[in-house]
């Protein structure tokens, strides 16, 4: 924990503002946070990266354990509302 | 600790005196500092609010991953978080139970008698057991047959009845009806007591007697009871006599409308409902659940009353820490748009739960959530459990995103 606290400063631990997040965008970052985990963060992603993955996991065209039945609860335009959003959050640390 | 008017007073100028909090302004008090609690608190707070967390205990200790306490293949420690984050991001922290609410005039009391006057108060009181609800389970029943369904002394009870037990033993887990928290819960509890026993008393049954006949990734457990534990976990569902009726604790004993079931562990999972504060100011209704609003989880029982995590209820979301800490950001969202006078956006909300059924076998279900006819109801053609027949790679993949899942959480909500 200190060491992370070093290498990445206080930033780490600031909460994102989520005050002008699109529907549905804040709950992603319950998996996704700043850090890497068994999960990936989104973080260094653009907002074409993100739209892309979560229409590929809607199609079925990439597979996953779990995105897939997300990403069919949500419309294109949702989709990349969030994609967006996502990617503001990794520039703004 | 004493919270005077001119204290709080003095804070709120500090507050607006700070660059980062110039749009929106309001008092706000979060009752309860679990999952959806302190994120409501964390996310209000960077919104530019002023807020102060009710929270009597120093410590949180969190539900998530305490089945793995209790099987012995994690430490409670792992489980235990401080709000040293909250107060540095500079949330107010008052160390008290919050014994009463006032929202005629919109002042929380505390147990040492001080008032906390809000603008709007986000009530996350989580359950409580219901002691009143099945014969003979009462508190002092509770330390012979431990419901471990909140987390902590009762947790390591069960872990240390567990570990006491002779091998050849049986051991006896009851669910309750639908709603509870973590609805998977008790069946995760049952795979990993199956896995304990398996590896240290291999002559040990696990019977689960249950007052529903449908169950969370029910088909995905059924499946991996039989290939992982054989006849080692039987299951008896409603229908079939699994409703308990009474228990007698100091023989271990679950009465059923069919018959008796003597245990040498018994864990009894009873009926449960909003904690206490929430009943006691009338914000729950006669369910002993808190009605919201799936926009504003605003209470339908009390205006400027939030009720977010286990205690509210209003459609499909299951009581999950996902859940909690979703509803927080939406509700901190509408809070916030409520405050500067402007009309909430319609949230969506996302729920995902992993269950571990042995360590390294993990499965999920995951739901999306969008207001309809007054609830948060089910987007149709979303959500759903693992895949049945899944391959043993996929069941250890999401066995690692279910730590991951928790590491990211905590993170968020006390890191």
């Amino acid at each position: 924990m200190a060491l992370l606290f070093c290498l990445c400063g206080p930033a780490l631990a600031q909460t994102p503002d989520v005050s002008q997040s699109p529907p549905g965008a804040s709950a992603c970052l319950g998996c996704h946070g700043a850090t890497e985990t068994e999960l990936p963060s989104l973080k260094n992603l653009s907002a074409l990266e993100i739209e892309t993955a979560m229409d590929a996991f809607r199609t079925g065209a990439r597979e996953a354990t779990l995105m897939n039945r997300i990403a069919k609860g949500f419309t294109a335009d949702e989709m990349l509302a969030i994609a967006q959003w996502l990617a503001t959050q990794g520039r703004s640390k | 600790m004493s919270l005077t008017r001119r204290t709080l007073l003095a804070s709120s100028a500090a507050a607006l005196a700070a660059p980062a909090l110039a749009q929106t302004q309001g008092k706000v008090v979060v009752i309860g500092g679990g999952f959806g609690g302190a994120s409501a608190a964390r996310f209000l707070h960077r919104m530019g609010l002023e807020v102060t967390l009710i929270e009597p205990n120093a410590q949180y200790i969190s539900c998530p991953f305490s089945n793995a306490v209790i099987a012995g293949l994690r430490d409670l420690s792992q489980q235990t978080f401080t709000y040293a984050a909250l107060e540095r991001q500079g949330i107010r922290l008052v160390r008290q139970m919050a014994s009463k609410i006032d929202n005629s005039v919109r002042r929380v009391t505390l147990a040492d008698g001080v008032m906390i006057s809000y603008d709007r108060l986000v009530l996350a009181p989580g359950i409580d057991i219901n002691f009143e609800a099945l014969t003979g389970y009462d508190e002092a029943a509770s330390n012979l047959m431990p419901h471990a369904w909140k987390v902590g002394a009762q947790t390591l009870l069960l872990r240390q009845q567990l570990e006491a037990m002779d091998d050849g033993g049986t051991v006896i887990i009851s669910a309750p009806a639908n709603p509870f928290r973590c609805p998977p819960g008790p069946y995760e509890r049952a795979s990993l007591i199956a896995w304990y026993l398996k590896n240290h008393k291999p002559k040990s049954k696990l019977l689960i007697l249950d007052a529903k006949d449908a169950f969370s990734k029910q088909s995905l457990f059924i499946a991996a009871w039989k290939e992982i534990y054989g006849d080692r976990v039987e299951w008896i569902g409603l229908s079939g006599g699994g409703k308990v009726t009474e228990v007698k604790a100091k023989e271990k004993i679950f009465v059923t409308e069919f018959g008796e079931h003597k245990a040498d562990v018994g864990n009894v999972i009873p009926p449960q409902r909003a904690g206490k504060i929430a009943i006691s100011s009338g914000i729950a209704d006669q369910t002993g659940w808190c009605p919201i609003d799936p926009v504003t989880f605003e209470a339908k029982l009390a205006p400027n009353i939030h009720v977010i995590g286990d205690a509210c209820v209003g459609g499909g979301m299951p009581k999950s820490a996902f859940s909690a800490n979703a509803q927080a950001k939406a509700c901190a969202q509408a809070v916030a748009a409520l405050l500067r006078g402007e009309n909430p956006a319609e949230p969506k909300l996302v729920n995902t739960c992993y269950s571990l059924v042995k360590p390294d076998y993990g499965i999920s279900v995951a739901g999306v959530y969008a207001p309809a006819r007054g609830l948060l109801a089910d987007v149709q053609g979303a959500g759903g459990v693992s895949a049945a027949n899944a391959p043993a790679s996929v069941r250890a993949a999401e066995a690692q995103y279910a730590e991951g899942w928790y590491k990211t959480i905590t993170q968020e909500v006390f890191g």
